[in-house]
């Protein structure tokens, strides 16, 4: 078990589902994968920018070069370090999934818990507006923004991606808070004269919470490939670097004709991994919380 | 029944006019004046022609009339099919480069977005039931969702194109063609589609994949299965239930995932040089061609509202209890 006993029971306020919860987690073998897989590049990309150049944009080595005992990843065609722009995007990548993810999870609950515990002409409005941002090609939205932005940074790319992805956990959020506004606990904590917030907070937003979790994976996910897009197109952060800037500089300095693999195929792999490790351990997560999909 | 699409089109006329305004509102808002920058970028050097530019740019945008006149003028040009001028290809008016480039984009994305859907539908429905099967190939499909666009693009136009030398990598056609009806063309044509549609199709194909196969498994599990498989019906037949069940999310799916998969035809088209709207938006990008920008945002989303309503319409056809009035939400 844990280490300390106590702070496990503070995390879940119902210490059996919890403890039940954790002991289903760790024989999981997908979110346990999933999960080494996430820590390990979460890990590179917080300690990697220590041991390599401050500025990954530098030009430090040999032009072109393969990957060597001095330049793992190879370098570009400029002498940049491959390696070095890999950790430093790497870490851009997973600030603007947290940052956007947070942003569209806060928004989305918080339309949705509005929309479905208020209901009446509230939920009418929220309603129509979810839909139509939900019909909107964010891409294309935010390829409009982002092109009138003349100074983009990570921190504006993922206010705009967040400010974008929340609809459809609005509207997820929406229909479970209409399902369990209707539950027993909840009238009774109406007729006790609890408030509106703690109701939602102390009585709702609890039984959604394994949901919820999970939302903020899926929206993590979206995120990143989202960004990584929009670096692709040429909209990316115009000072720093990401792995979609990467992609983009590959494919704007021929490395693709160059067969400089060594140059398109780390950024890539970086994205898929993460994002890719992120949906197994959602998988796994389903089987912890929903009992009828455990395997065993 | 009425009632249902009434509502659809309610949001789907109020997402334009949403859209409309975001494409009007934003150039206006954002800081600086967006007259000098345009001519700041076009980099003038005499100052006869920058004023001339300035003068240009301000009838363009029409700045010498007041905001709500400055508002109508715009829905007035867009209603007119007007959408300016374009920069990257002066003079010629952005919707005649954008109506030039749709055909190229609409024969890559239509294929790939129906083929992925039908072939992983069927290919998660059947995996849903051949549990070795579901162990091998489900992390596939998830590393094929999670894969971007383009690096996927980028991957197979390198193995493929560049390495093994298979298919031509860049283009719509090979630049010693024009378009006409021969074989020599559509086949040059073909080889120079197939990669960017087999990138699209396979990170299309693992998503859908996934969500049939989810789908299937917990329609298995409901009442109505485990009763018809009480009542002795063969479980070829009890499949077949759950599939056509298991359809309806998935075509809802398609409807909310158009935006994503548009946003992966422009990175794949970037990738392959392949001359649609993703080539478009490469190109106004890099020369700040404002304009064909936004005509390709509205493009787009035209496109994805009347695509919204084509599956609205094919959900209504497939599922009889909306046209009993029974699903009259949104």
């Amino acid at each position: 078990m844990s280490d300390d006993p106590s702070a496990t029971k503070d995390a879940f306020t119902a210490s059996g589902t919890g403890r039940e919860a954790l002991f289903f987690a760790r024989r999981n073998r997908k979110l346990v994968g999933g999960g080494v897989v996430v820590l390990v590049f979460l890990l590179v990309a917080l300690t990697g920018p220590w041991f390599t150049t401050d500025d990954p944009l530098a030009y430090v080595g040999p032009p072109g070069a393969g990957p060597s005992g001095e330049f793992w990843f190879g370098t570009t065609t400029f002498g940049q370090d491959v390696l070095a722009q890999f950790v430093h995007g790497l870490r851009a990548t997973f600030f603007v999934g947290t940052v956007a993810a947070l942003i569209a999870g806060v928004l989305g609950m918080v339309v949705g818990f509005t929309a479905g515990y208020r209901g009446g002409l509230v939920d009418e409005v929220l309603t129509m507006i979810t839909n139509v941002v939900l019909v909107l090609p964010v891409l294309a939205v935010l390829m409009i923004i982002a092109a009138y932005l003349e100074v983009r940074n990570i921190e504006v790319q993922a206010l705009i991606i967040g400010l974008f992805s929340w609809p459809w956990v609005a509207r997820a959020v929406r229909a479970q808070t209409l399902s369990l506004r209707a539950r027993e606990f909840v009238d009774l904590a109406r007729l006790s004269g609890a408030p509106v917030r703690r109701i939602v907070f102390r009585e709702i937003a609890p039984n959604m919470a394994s949901y919820l979790f999970m939302v903020f994976i899926l929206l993590f996910g979206g995120s990143v490939l989202f960004a990584a897009t929009l670096d692709f197109i040429g909209l990316g952060p115009t000072d720093g670097v990401s792995l979609g800037l990467m992609l983009n500089h590959a494919k704007q300095w021929s490395a693709m004709d160059l067969g400089m693999w060594w140059w398109f195929v780390p950024p890539g792999l970086g994205i898929t991994s993460v994002v890719g490790a992120l949906y197994i351990m959602n998988v796994g997560l389903d089987e912890v919380f929903n009992p009828k999909l455990r395997e065993t | 029944m009425g009632r249902y699409f009434g509502r659809k089109l309610a949001i789907y006329a109020l997402t334009f006019f949403v859209a409309v305004t975001i494409n009007w509102l934003i150039p206006r808002f954002m800081p600086g004046d967006p007259v000098s920058r345009m001519v700041a970028r076009a980099g003038m050097q005499t100052p006869e022609g920058v004023a001339a530019m300035r003068e240009y740019y301000s009838s363009l945008f029409g700045f010498d009339v007041p905001v709500w006149q400055q508002y109508l003028n715009f829905w007035g040009g867009l209603l007119t099919g007007d959408l300016g001028v374009s920069l990257w290809a002066f003079p010629q008016p952005v919707s005649s480069i954008i109506v030039a480039a749709v055909p190229y984009t609409l024969g890559l994305l239509i294929p790939a977005i129906l083929l992925s859907w039908w072939a992983g539908n069927k290919f998660g429905a059947y995996a849903a039931r051949k549990k070795v099967l579901d162990n091998t190939v489900l992390p596939i499909w998830y590393v094929l969702t999670a894969t971007p666009y383009m690096w996927l693009a980028i991957l197979l136009a390198w193995a493929l194109g560049k390495v093994a030398g298979l298919f031509p990598v860049g283009r719509t056609f090979s630049a010693s063609l024009r378009p006409e009806w021969s074989w020599v063309f559509v086949t040059d044509l073909v080889s120079h589609w197939f990669l960017p549609f087999l990138s699209l199709f396979l990170v299309a194909f693992g998503g859908w994949a996934i969500g049939m196969r989810n789908m299937v498994i917990y329609e298995l599990e409901s009442d109505y299965a485990h009763y018809l498989g009480a009542l002795g019906a063969p479980g070829k037949l009890v499949r077949r239930y759950a599939f056509r069940n298991a359809m309806l999310p998935q075509i809802t799916g398609l409807a909310l995932q158009l935006g994503v998969i548009v946003g992966g035809a422009v990175v794949t088209e970037i990738v392959f040089d392949y001359r649609g709207l993703g080539y478009l938006v490469l190109e106004a990008i890099k020369s700040s061609d404002f304009f064909l920008l936004q005509g390709i945002f509205l493009f787009i989303v035209i496109g994805v509202l009347v695509a919204n309503f084509i599956i609205d319409v094919v959900y209504v056809l497939v599922d009889p209890r909306t046209r009993a009035g029974m699903g009259g939400g949104a």
